[in-house]
């Protein structure tokens, strides 16, 4: 193979995946003057954001002015289960609402409140009216508004087009090998810096929200360039995926359905979201359906009903009920909307659940319950980033959106994704253009580094014989299911490794027929070894820490232990090329931020914790 | 279960066939499961797109026994239990491969609309709208970009003439803007000379794809069409308006919008004419 042949395209800064963190990402690097290109796996437009449904987070106050950065902070940090990186976590919370107000300046339009403003949703964990939305269908908004923004900002978009691996220079960022989906051919970007927005790797699971392109890439990209994962055990289940017919098992039923007024039931009829408050949310949880239903109504004083508990403690409710036998005919809960809400409301407040239920499981939700269950949704681990600047370990390496951790600690809040995006992807583009500055001299790409790297993706074409990549993918979606779910032991979860480990030698034989040229199956079988990876380093985390904490779940170590509190769990790659686990400890958080996190709720309300700024 | 007999066309831009597979079919499937399965059992290499399997990504458009699809939206019970189910990738664009079109026409027709111009905020720094001024902008906006009603309209499908309209898509997305409050730009001009707004013929060919149920025609493409000839002078459109004794009721933008239905195309609408 000769280097000098292949397709060869430069730009300073290179951001992978489009989504609301990389499109925000680019229009950042843009607007600093440099020269930006998107590669992305899917067309423009397609990205995983596409199909966020209830909203974005942001203390904007239109609907409640009570308010502010700080009771979404602490929201944040108690729904993550302090386990998020307090400096992301307060970036977050203090910038969301400016961002959401841009957005509107680049053409977005939410649905407005009475007096004309920006319109704000309850959803579970925010303690008010937080999330900025459009119908159910916000994702498409947020996503729309960017594209439509940045196609007039001067960025090159390159579509259809993956990311292989990143090619350095002394230890720097210098380059990404590439190919074009559509007609097989390598590409090389020279960059100075890139910025990986590639999202979660809920593939490696079959009951999953996620799509396609979910196959944990930018991790594995990160990690074999060098750079350190972390937090990989979080991974969120929502409680609420579809649960039947079986070819749409998984596929997300939007908070806002809860956050409506919708309420679970289970065979019995019995609403037993009662059953599972746990003691930290008691206080400002409703304990009477009486309660509960003044909440909604909008009674003064009356407390949130406990369907809108964070999704970790939903989740395992609705599995401890089925477990228990108590659940719909289909293995789920009942999500009801229709006995609450009328049919108009219904359908203006969620159309496209209205559809989707409609046309895939043919259940008129203005008329009967859902059926629903947990679904893998969101990774809260990912790329370890500095919290300002969003570089990774490794130079000229950046990070933003769901690929990246700590922002959500062990637990996300619905709705802080998406302002999540915008706000980090901003904060990396800046990080970008910061860093580009500083740099010496420009990396240099090396053709031997680049020849591995294409010679390594066209070796399942090449191979006489192999496995069936679409069957590996179902071995390794079998093991993750099973050994490490939504309750974990460390029996499965050893056995999950010992298992991992075997089909990582399948893997290293796998068989892609056909030519390069659109071959979903060549597809596969290079994203098998991301997964492989992504795989690995949720189980090596999982198996490590020992105890229950948010999304996750240890049968043999449960509850919180304090023990678990400071510590981190980073995934490396070891000189031999063996993944190496790392126990870290968290550095103290500035005071003013652990007051206000750990705060009693009418003490921060009157103005007793912390100077405002 | 049961045994379901596919047609589905393999081949790229140099041409191509109709290849036979017969796939057992489970309860609750839709055409895009079936491909999968196809793909994972019988053909390894078959090309599609697809992203969310809920309708929302706009990704797997396809023509479904003759008519423009979303493959994950299109349930296996709603046809006959023996029919024969024939597939085949969206005809107005180029074929890459299979089922998978080369739709980068559009990605450059929304680029050579002009951007959103906001007015300026209030005093405050927020904007005011209200929901009934924002409701059709919305409706316009649910749009996911699956590109069905520009694969039927006969202006792009059957005349290729992309290099005239701007189809149906890209002229409700400048609806969009032109009825946003917010918007300061004045769309008009554009609309006539560089979109090709006169090439439609409402047919409403394009309505009857959108799988969003956005009345393309007649709540975005005729209220545009009554701007242009209002700015315009059109004697057709006078006559028009005279014989069938209607006034003028599309207010200008920042008001509420009030619709205007036309039953028939006028004849100042058809291409050449105007
Ligand atoms: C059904 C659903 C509903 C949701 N609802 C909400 C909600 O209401 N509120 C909320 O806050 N969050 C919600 N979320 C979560 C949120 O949508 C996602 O976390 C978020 O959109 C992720 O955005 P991103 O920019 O990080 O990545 P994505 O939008 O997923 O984009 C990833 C991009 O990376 C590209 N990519 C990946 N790998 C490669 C590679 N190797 N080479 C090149 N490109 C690559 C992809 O093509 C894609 O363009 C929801 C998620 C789902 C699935
Ligand atoms: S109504 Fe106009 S845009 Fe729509 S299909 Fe007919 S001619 Fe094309
Ligand atoms: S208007 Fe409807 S048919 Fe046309 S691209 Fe949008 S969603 Fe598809
Ligand atoms: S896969 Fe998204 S619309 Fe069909």
């Amino acid at each position: 193979m000769d280097v000098n042949e292949i397709q060869t395209i430069e730009h300073d800064v290179l951001i992978v995946g489009a989504g609301g963190a990389g499109l925000r990402a680019a229009i950042e690097c843009s607007a600093q003057g440099l020269s930006t290109g998107v590669i992305s796996k899917s067309l423009l437009g397609k990205a995983h954001t596409v199909m966020a449904e209830g909203g974005m987070a942001a203390a904007m106050g239109n609907v409640s002015p009570r308010d502010n950065w700080k009771v979404h902070f602490r929201d944040t940090m108690r729904g993550g289960k302090f386990q998020n990186v307090w400096r992301m976590a307060e970036l977050h919370a203090k910038q969301a609402p400016d961002r959401v107000r841009e957005l509107e300046e680049w053409g977005a339009v939410f649905d407005r409140t009475k007096s004309g403003l920006i319109n704000q949703r309850n959803f579970g964990g925010h303690r008010y009216p937080r999330l900025a939305h459009v119908g159910d269908r916000t994702g498409l908004e947020l996503i729309r508004s960017l594209q439509d923004h940045g196609v007039h900002q001067g960025i090159d978009f390159h579509m259809e087009c993956t990311g292989l691996e990143i090619l350095k220079d002394a230890g720097r960022v210098a380059g990404l090998a590439a190919y074009w989906r559509d007609t097989g051919r390598f590409v090389l970007f020279k960059t100075k810096a890139i910025v990986l927005a590639t999202g979660g790797g809920g593939r490696c699971w079959r009951v999953t929200s996620n799509s396609w392109e979910y196959t944990g890439d930018g991790l594995a990209i990160a990690y074999n360039a060098g750079a350190t994962l972390m937090d990989l055990e979080f991974t969120q289940f929502h409680p609420t995926g579809m649960v039947w017919p079986p070819s749409v098992r998984g596929i997300l039923v939007t908070e806002g359905v809860r956050g409506d007024g919708g309420i679970l039931k289970n065979t019995k009829g019995d609403r037993f979201m009662f059953d599972y408050v746990p003691e930290r949310f008691a206080a400002e949880t409703a304990d009477t359906e009486k309660e509960a239903n003044d909440w909604l109504a909008g009674v003064e004083g009356a407390r949130r009903p406990p369907e809108l508990l964070t999704r970790d403690v939903v989740a395992r409710a609705i599995t401890a009920e089925l477990k228990a036998g108590r659940g719909s005919p289909h293995g789920g809960a009942f999500l009801d909307i229709a006995s609450r809400r009328d049919a108009d409301f219904i359908k203006r407040k969620l159309p496209s659940m209205y559809h989707q239920f409609k046309e895939l499981a043919e259940v008129d939700i203005t008329k009967d319950p859902m059926e629903v269950g947990p679904t893998l949704h969101y990774f809260m681990g990912g790329i370890k980033v500095e919290a300002d600047s969003q570089m990774t370990s490794v130079p000229g390496l950046f990070a933003c959106g769901e690929c990246s951790a700590g922002m959500h600690g062990a637990n996300r809040l619905g709705g802080n994704s998406l302002s999540d995006l915008i706000v980090f992807g901003r904060l990396s583009g800046l990080g970008a253009a910061q860093y580009i500055r500083g740099l010496g001299n420009t990396p240099q790409v090396d053709g031997e580094q680049t020849r591995m790297a294409f010679r390594k993706a066209t070796a399942p074409l090449n191979r006489e014989d192999g496995h069936n990549p679409y069957v590996l993918h179902d071995e390794l979606q079998d093991i993750m299911g099973a050994k490490v779910g939504i309750v974990r032991n460390e029996q499965d979860l050893t056995s999950a490794l010992d298992d991992l480990a075997s089909l990582k030698r399948k893997v290293k034989t796998v068989k892609a027929h056909g030519a390069s040229q659109y071959n979903p199956g060549w597809h596969e079988a290079l994203s098998m070894d991301s997964m492989m990876i992504t795989a690995e380093a949720v189980t090596k985390c999982a198996l490590s820490r020992q105890e229950s904490r948010g999304a996750h779940t240890r049968v043999d170590y449960e509850g919180e232990r304090e023990d678990w509190l400071p510590y981190k769990n980073e995934i490396t790659r070891g000189a031999d090329g063996e993944m190496v686990l790392t126990k870290v400890k968290r550095p103290e958080p500035p005071k003013l931020l652990k007051d206000i996190a750990y705060s009693n709720i009418d003490d921060l309300e009157a103005g007793k914790v912390g100077a405002d700024n | 279960m049961a045994n379901r007999h596919f047609r589905v066309w393999r081949g790229d831009h140099s041409g191509g066939d109709f290849k036979d597979y017969n796939v057992e079919v489970s309860e609750g499937m839709v055409v895009l499961d079936v491909l999968h399965k196809i793909q994972a059992e019988h053909a390894g290499d078959l090309a599609i797109r697809w992203n969310c399997k809920a309708g929302k990504c706009g990704s797997c458009s396809m023509e479904i026994n003759g008519r423009p699809r979303l493959g994950c939206m299109t349930r296996m019970n709603s046809f006959d239990p023996t029919a024969t189910i024939t597939v085949q990738p969206m005809k107005a664009f180029p074929v890459v491969r299979d089922l998978v079109t080369d739709v980068s026409w559009n990605y450059a027709q929304n680029k050579r609309i002009a951007p959103f111009k906001p007015k300026a905020p209030e005093a405050d720094g927020s904007h005011r709208m209200y929901q009934d001024d924002v409701d059709r902008v919305q409706e316009f906006r649910k749009c996911i970009e699956c590109f069905m009603c520009q694969d039927t309209c006969h202006i792009l499908r059957d005349r290729g003439k992309q290099s005239e309209f701007i189809g149906p898509r890209f002229m409700i997305r400048v609806a969009g803007l032109e009825m946003n409050p917010l918007d300061d730009d004045d769309r008009v001009p554009e609309l006539r000379h560089e979109f090709g707004s006169g090439m439609c013929n409402i047919t409403r060919c394009c309505t009857e794809v959108c799988p969003e149920g956005i009345n393309i025609t007649d709540n975005g493409i005729i209220p545009m069409k009554e701007r242009v000839v209002d700015r315009y002078f059109d004697p057709v459109l006078i006559a028009a308006r005279a014989l069938l004794g209607r006034k003028k009721r599309t207010k200008p933008k920042g008001t509420h919008e009030v619709q205007e239905v036309l039953e028939v195309p006028r004849p100042h609408e058809v291409p050449g004419t105007q």
